[in-house]
């Protein structure tokens, strides 16, 4: 109790002097937050959280991700039919990639190289070569893919498909597809874990989380959410993240306005934190001490100290923000 | 797709398969498929021999047809041209769903099919839908007229066949004349009236003068409306009747009767908010907005509407939707076509969930707690148990865009705001049988 009251002193003051050193000197990072009916991206700074720079980028920004060497921002502009790349050092975007029609969400291979893009409008999964921008392959998976996961040893590449409700796990050396996982309904987002083991997808109309085991590729919890005085069917989990250390997860509810922790380990619900309006997808920064929230009905973003697991900050950005991505360093 | 034969059976009705026709509209897109397949290093469909979900055996494939019974009805051409009736209404919404459906199919290994049977004017629906069940049929849509309906109900009462009412709107199906087969995709008065009238009350547009046709649809959504007004604090301020019976849409002089009758059939009233009308055959309705006596807006059957769907419907991921049938049907999506989608939408997600084409294991999934469906509107739909209804958010929508969606904030209920629109559980008078 003690403890915890003086910390929560300490916080005060430190958001008084317009700082977040909650666990530590924070780095400052680079956080691109995309604006879906702003058609730009925000640039924050991860320690001043002010405004760095507004970039018009193309139409409906959507999915966004960094690069390996933290050199270029991936945008999926949806309604372009196009992924841009912005050079992070000038802000400019400096080329496109051959997404194909409507690209949702993205992912890389943990080697960089390729980038894997969901097609929503078109049932595809689209590779694409990043040094070459060719595209290596189509694969066809259900209707509307959304989430795009990726195993840490790169051998997997997982879709979701939001009519269909499937995880489509596919081989990324043949790209075929090894097996379909059925979700809950309107799958949005799939996440491995640091370990490899579990994949966590997020069912948006069903309410719920599956966590899929890797292995056996079978359900082994379907994690569920309840919140006083939030009806149920406000409940829509998008965003996903789990901790390095596997430790923790947050799960963004969408208009139920909550980012819930879930202990990973156990898979039990511990927290519901209250954030902005339609909170949508979520970033760490590489430290994993701040999350960073897009709350696409409220145009701001929120910022959670992922160790005392507070909101500390929400900051503006611009019109239904919608994905988000931190630099490594 | 599994060859049936079905297309040179004789009999009064025209059958179509729509497969047949996805081939011929979709002429390119198999070409770019195999351009696709040829293309990618090494692809698949992963269809064969992998273990997808609910397989029921290593390489059986599951084939659920599905029987789509259109009851055609001679209409008068519509006021505007705008709302001229596409001739593939509903049945390409349908369409598209069999496409979706069987797209999770290759994964589950489960094929449907789509049999269209349209019944002319005077035909005999109910023999159409005998030929649909003989030909195995489960699972079949009807759009057809409330009498048609209960008749085709009625037929195949003692047989496992589930019908989805896509289009009938009249509130006894629901009450005193539900059946326990069949299922209803389609919102009906009570429900409309409802969400309309949520909306205007969030609006503060409370008082409302009523003009009524004098046809029995009419005054069976006038009904809705008395019954929404005293539900949510509105207040129907004066009932006006239109008496002028249908007739040419086309006219020299038209216009100019027009501009001067409407402001007249409006004068005089009441304090009032808003027009609404009850006009459902659209006699008169187009004809109110912008001609009111008063400067007030016109919602009900003509201006303001509440809808299951509208064509520029693009929250909650319907611009996906809306593109596919657009794609597929070279024209925009109507509340009908969206009926139907969700009716087939809902056979295959059953299908899928429980792994197999059994009609008594599908037909109670649907009606389950299980069962839940992503139809574009924010939140699962589902069907009422009580009732057989389908639970939906309803669009509320000017000529070019959605205006709100309903149930509106602060209308509470104590297990789902969509019970809030329609025939609640305690009100409902439906004893299934």
């Amino acid at each position: 109790m003690t403890r915890e009251t003086s910390r929560r002193a300490a916080l005060a003051v430190l958001a008084a002097i317009g700082f977040v050193f909650s666990a530590g000197p924070a780095a400052a990072y680079t956080v691109y937050v995309s604006n879906e009916k702003g058609n730009s991206i925000t640039v924050l700074d991860s320690k001043t959280f002010e405004v760095l720079e507004t970039l018009p980028v193309g139409q409906r920004p959507r999915g966004i991700m960094l690069t390996k060497d933290d050199k270029h921002l991936l945008v999926c502009a949806s309604d372009d039919n196009t992924v841009q790349m912005v050079d992070v050092a000038t802000r400019e975007i400096v080329g496109d990639l051959p997404s194909g029609p409507d690209p949702e969400l993205l992912n890389l291979h943990p080697s960089g190289s390729p980038v894997y893009v969901a097609n929503e409008d078109d049932n595809l999964l689209t590779v694409i070569d990043l040094n070459d921008k060719k595209v290596l392959a189509e694969v066809i998976v259900g209707v509307e893919p959304e989430g795009v996961g990726v195993s840490p040893d790169g051998k997997i590449v997982v879709v979701t498909s939001e009519t269909t409700n499937m995880a489509h796990f596919i081989d990324t050396e043949s790209y075929e597809i090894t097996d379909n996982v059925l979700v809950g309904s309107r799958p949005r987002f799939a996440e491995f874990t640091a370990d490899g083991k579990h994949l966590w997808v997020s069912s948006e109309v069903a309410g719920t989380v599956s966590v899929i085991d890797t292995e056996t590729r079978k359900i082994v919890k379907k994690i569920e959410f309840a919140i006083p005085g939030v009806q149920p069917e406000y409940i829509q989990p998008v965003g996903v993240r789990v901790t390095k250390d596997g430790s923790k997860a947050f799960v963004a509810l969408g208009p139920a306005n909550r980012v819930a922790v879930i202990n990973a380990k156990t898979f039990e619900v511990e927290d519901y934190l209250l954030v902005g309006k339609r909170v949508w997808q979520l970033a760490f920064t590489p430290d994993q001490k701040l999350l960073f929230a897009t709350n696409g009905v409220s145009n701001d973003v929120s910022v959670i100290d992922v160790p005392n697991l507070k909101v500390v900050k929400s900051i503006p950005v611009g019109r239904a923000p919608w994905g988000v991505a931190v630099s490594q360093e | 797709m599994q060859a049936r034969k079905c297309d040179d059976r004789p009999g009064p009705a025209r059958r179509l398969r729509f497969q047949y026709i996805r081939k011929v509209r979709f002429g390119i897109w198999p070409v770019i498929m195999a351009l696709l397949l040829a293309l990618a290093p090494r692809p698949s469909l992963a269809a064969e021999g992998q273990g997808g979900a609910g397989a029921p055996g290593p390489d059986a494939i599951t084939t659920i047809p599905i029987g789509y019974l259109k009851q055609e009805v001679k209409r008068p051409i519509p006021l505007s041209r705008l709302n001229t009736e596409p001739d593939d209404l509903g049945m390409a919404g349908a369409a598209i769903a069999l496409k979706d459906n069987n797209t999770t199919g290759l994964f589950t290994k489960q094929k449907f099919a789509l049999d269209v049977e349209r019944v002319p004017p005077g035909g005999d629906a109910v023999q159409a839908l005998k030929t649909l069940v003989a030909s195995g049929h489960r699972f079949i849509l009807v759009d057809a007229p409330a009498d048609v309906l209960l008749r085709l109900s009625d037929a195949v009462k003692d047989q496992d066949v589930l019908l989805f009412n896509v289009s009938a709107t009249d509130v006894n199906l629901r009450q005193k004349d539900c059946r326990a087969n069949v299922l209803h995709t389609a919102p009906d008065r009570a429900m409309l009236a409802d969400a309309l009238a949520q909306y205007l009350v969030w609006k503060k547009w409370p008082r409302w003068l009523v003009i009524k046709g004098v046809f029995p649809e009419d005054l069976a959504y006038l009904d809705a409306l008395r019954r929404a007004a005293k539900r949510f604090g509105g207040t129907i301020v004066e009932e006006r009747e239109y008496e002028e019976t249908p007739g040419a849409r086309r006219s020299d002089t038209g216009h100019q009767q027009i501009q001067t009758q409407m402001p007249v059939l409006t004068q005089g009233a009441p304090s009032y908010d808003v027009v609404v009308m009850a006009d459902e055959k659209e006699v008169f309705g187009p004809y109110l907005p912008y001609r009111t006596w008063d400067p007030r807006p016109v919602a009900g059957t003509a201006g303001l509407k509440a809808a299951s769907w509208h064509p520029a419907h693009e929250q909650w991921g319907a611009t996906q939707m809306q593109n596919r049938f657009q794609r597929f049907a070279k024209r925009f999506m109507l509340p009908l076509d969206y009926q139907a989608w969700v009716a087939v939408r809902a056979i295959g997600e059953g299908a899928s969930r429980i792994g197999s084409g059994d009609f008594g294991r599908i037909n109670a999934y649907l009606r389950g707690d299980a069962f839940d469906l992503a139809a574009f509107k924010g939140q699962k739909v589902t069907f009422r148990p009580w009732d057989g209804q389908l639970r939906q958010p309803i669009i509320i929508a000017g000529a070019e865009l959605p205006v709100s969606t309903s149930p509106q904030e602060g209308f509470l209920h104590e297990r789902s705001e969509l019970d809030t629109l329609g025939i609640d559980q305690p009100e409902s008078e439906c004893k299934f049988q």
